[in-house]
């Protein structure tokens, strides 16, 4: 996540464009558990995204259909028959909901990570090249934002944004800006910190004196250098949106059932189910958001064990080495704080 | 939520003068420079909360409107001052904080800063008790990852700690809740104690408002066991998310510094390897753990909030969540500021405590 990770290049330059896609380089890198936990977590995610994509086909019902042609559905039926995994107190079918719920999930994520991403590279740019005050306020504004509760945050921006009440694209336009919010001061710092090391490197030098725009030095020459840490933070970040979507929704400021489904919704009204034994209509919600998380987050962290070298397993040189697969021996200079908080 | 990677440190070192560095700069400045950064921090939380608020109106419209007639909204809009230009208002709100008024809720007319006092001791308690369970579970799960480091214990406890964090502390605690307290019967579904016992308690000469201090002040032993019961969930709920963050922590560290030459030496002394783990690489990987326990205050907070929800824990996050959806927003203001202050501070502290124990934190 942070520059030293990142020192390293990820791919081989003289491989195929094929092999030096993040994901796929990292797939090839990665050796023994490494690899089971890239693979599980690129299984789930790969289930994830074709549910939601698939959604309309596997879902038997809408997600805010309350009765068919026999009539209406009954209320907190346990699982079984017609409705494979219950329906909840409102009356909704819990499988049709879980399945719809990923293209909530899924819209969210997008809009709130290809927003954040937007505003925070161009703030980490700004800031980190030109420095002085406007970086120094820049960098007050994002800690204080980021040293605060995320939850916090964007309940104060939901309540800004829509004042609590949404519709479907409302409602997913301001979770995702909510989100958005929480996750720019964190692209911020890591471009930041990217571009001022960037800045003192001989090539933004002699593009300085060749005459090249302070604009051009930005979008070209420390852009494209200061992303490569993107792959990582966009697969952690999904995973929080996910999260923080689910929690802005079981504090009431999800989206209303009948725009669309959302899990932490369904959760909050499942609450008062428990108490009476009613399990089927909180567990599915659940575990389609711990699902995602999970997979999101095997991913996210297995490109960021595989980015550093210290912790990269290695594949193993001597079939009859003394450890089984070798662990790369950690190099002197890191030191305990490094390792953890470079 | 939280950052499951490693986060960054603050980047406030930027703003320390930087002939600093050269001078060495004693502990004494540090702590002054430290102190004077909460109010800027503080300062860009309310202003950005009191604007962002007011975009949308003012609270009394989404409170109210609707339920009373225009003529009469308009009245209780100018009798609070909510038609004045918003610059007058912002700097009269700031002058009410700099002494402790943190405004009145519009839905129960209550005082927010007496919030802090009928409320701020339960979400304490919770907090507490959810960081006592994360160092249980993550500490000495994280020496044994990293003593098994790239065998199997080490891969379910690092599967483990992802699991912790993928899994939301509300549907953590739902599981919690129906396993143990709907099917097994074996502790309550919610609340912070039995109604005679919080009454024995609320009794009390000077109470605390922390349950079990007070239990165990008074004496009680049946009015403790019954604390605790209630305490056992939600503090497991809220403690596993943060579980997850120690180990994986702890797991890193001690894997840095067994990689020592120290280590070395010790094990070619013959200290054991329980001995090794547990003493000599453990203690130089605790610096990270306390400066990292300061940015998981924020995350105990938020996650706070959705804990106490599902076990009705009568604490600041429940209340927020209350007014949330009585829309009083006076009130939601007021707590997200104290919350503000609440980080701000502790943050500080815990910042201290780290320059205290290893003087390279100081710049």
């Amino acid at each position: 996540m942070t520059a030293e990770t990142t020192l390293e290049p990820v791919a081989n330059p003289r491989a195929s464009f094929f092999r030096r896609l993040p994901v796929v380089s990292h797939f090839n890198k990665s050796v023994g558990l490494q690899r089971f936990m890239l693979v599980v977590g690129l299984v789930l995610t790969g289930i994830f995204l074709l549910t939601a994509l698939a959604a309309p086909l596997l879902a038997p019902y809408g997600f805010a259909q309350l009765s068919d042609v026999d009539g209406s559905f009954p209320t907190q039926q346990a699982p079984g028959g017609k409705h494979l995994l219950g329906t909840t107190v409102g009356g909704y079918d819990v499988l049709s909901r879980v399945i719809w719920g990923t293209q909530t999930a899924l819209l969210v994520i997008i809009v709130a990570v290809v927003l954040s991403i937007f505003a925070g590279v161009i703030l980490g740019l700004v800031s980190g090249y030109i420095g002085g005050w406007l970086d120094r306020i820049l960098v007050v504004v994002a800690d204080a934002i980021y040293a605060f509760p995320s939850l916090l945050v964007a309940i104060v921006m939901a309540i800004v944004i829509s004042g609590g009440q949404s519709s479907l694209f409302g409602g997913i336009l301001a979770a995702a800006i909510s989100i958005t919010v929480v996750f720019i001061p964190q692209y911020f710092r890591v471009i930041r910190a990217e571009t001022i090391r960037l800045k003192a490197e001989p090539f933004v030098e002699s593009a300085k004196v060749v005459g090249a725009s302070n604009i051009r030095i930005m979008t070209r020459h420390i852009y494209r250098n200061a992303t490569r840490t993107l792959p990582l933070i966009f697969t952690l970040n999904a995973s929080e949106a996910i999260l923080t979507l689910a929690g802005l929704g079981f504090l009431g400021f999800g989206i209303e059932p009948s725009s669309a489904a959302e899990w932490g919704f369904d959760l909050n009204k499942a609450l008062a189910d428990t108490t009476s034994g009613i399990w089927w209509t909180g567990l599915f919600p659940g575990l389609a958001i711990v699902w995602t998380v999970l997979g999101l987050t095997l991913v996210g962290e297995s490109i960021n064990d595989l980015n550093d070298p210290r912790l990269r397993g290695r594949k193993r040189t001597n079939r009859k080495g003394a450890a089984a697969a070798a662990p790369a021996a950690p190099d002197g200079s890191g030191t305990a704080t490094e390792l953890s908080n470079p | 939520m939280t950052t499951l990677i490693d986060a960054p440190p603050s980047d406030a070192d930027a703003l320390l003068p930087p002939k600093k560095k050269q001078a060495g700069g004693g502990l004494g400045q540090y702590i002054l420079v430290r102190f004077l950064l909460i109010f800027p921090t503080i300062l860009i939380l309310v202003t950005m909360v009191f604007f962002l608020m007011r975009i949308t109106g003012d609270p009394i419209t989404a409170a109210m409107g609707g339920r009373l007639p225009p003529e009469q909204l308009q009245e209780r809009i100018h009798a609070a001052g909510y038609d004045r230009p918003l610059i007058a208002q912002y700097f009269e709100y700031l002058g009410q904080l700099v002494t402790g008024n943190f405004g009145t809720t519009l839905s129960d007319n209550r005082k927010v800063s007496e919030m802090l006092t009928t409320y701020g001791s339960a979400t304490l308690e919770l907090s507490i008790n959810a960081l006592i369970v994360a160092l249980l579970v993550g500490i000495p799960l994280g020496m044994v990852a990293a003593h098994r480091r790239d065998h199997l214990p080490d891969a379910v406890l690092r599967i483990l700690a992802i699991l912790f964090y993928a899994t939301p502390v509300f549907f953590a605690g739902m599981l919690l809740k129906l396993v143990f307290s709907v099917w097994l019967g074996w502790l309550p579904v919610a609340g912070r104690a039995g109604t005679r016992t919080e009454l024995s308690l609320t009794a009390l000469e000077a109470p605390t408002g922390i349950y079990w201090l007070d239990a165990l002040r008074s004496g009680n032993t049946a009015a403790f066991s019954d604390v605790m019961s209630h305490a056992v969930l939600p503090a497991v709920a809220l403690g596993l998310l943060t579980a997850g963050v120690f180990l994986r922590l702890v797991r890193t560290n001690v894997i840095g510094t067994l990689g020592k030459d120290y280590i070395e030496a010790g094990r070619s002394r013959g200290v054991s390897e329980f001995r090794l783990v547990t003493k000599h690489a453990y203690k130089p990987a605790l610096i990270p753990i306390i400066t990292v326990m300061g940015l998981q205050i924020a995350v105990l907070l938020g996650g706070a909030v959705l804990t106490e929800t599902t076990f009705e824990w009568k604490g600041l996050g429940f209340q927020l969540a209350n007014y949330l959806t009585a829309r009083d927003f006076v009130a939601v203001q007021g707590i997200v500021v104290l919350l503000a202050v609440i980080v701000a501070v502790t943050n500080f502290i815990v910042d201290i405590i780290a320059a205290l124990i290893d003087p390279r934190v100081r710049y």
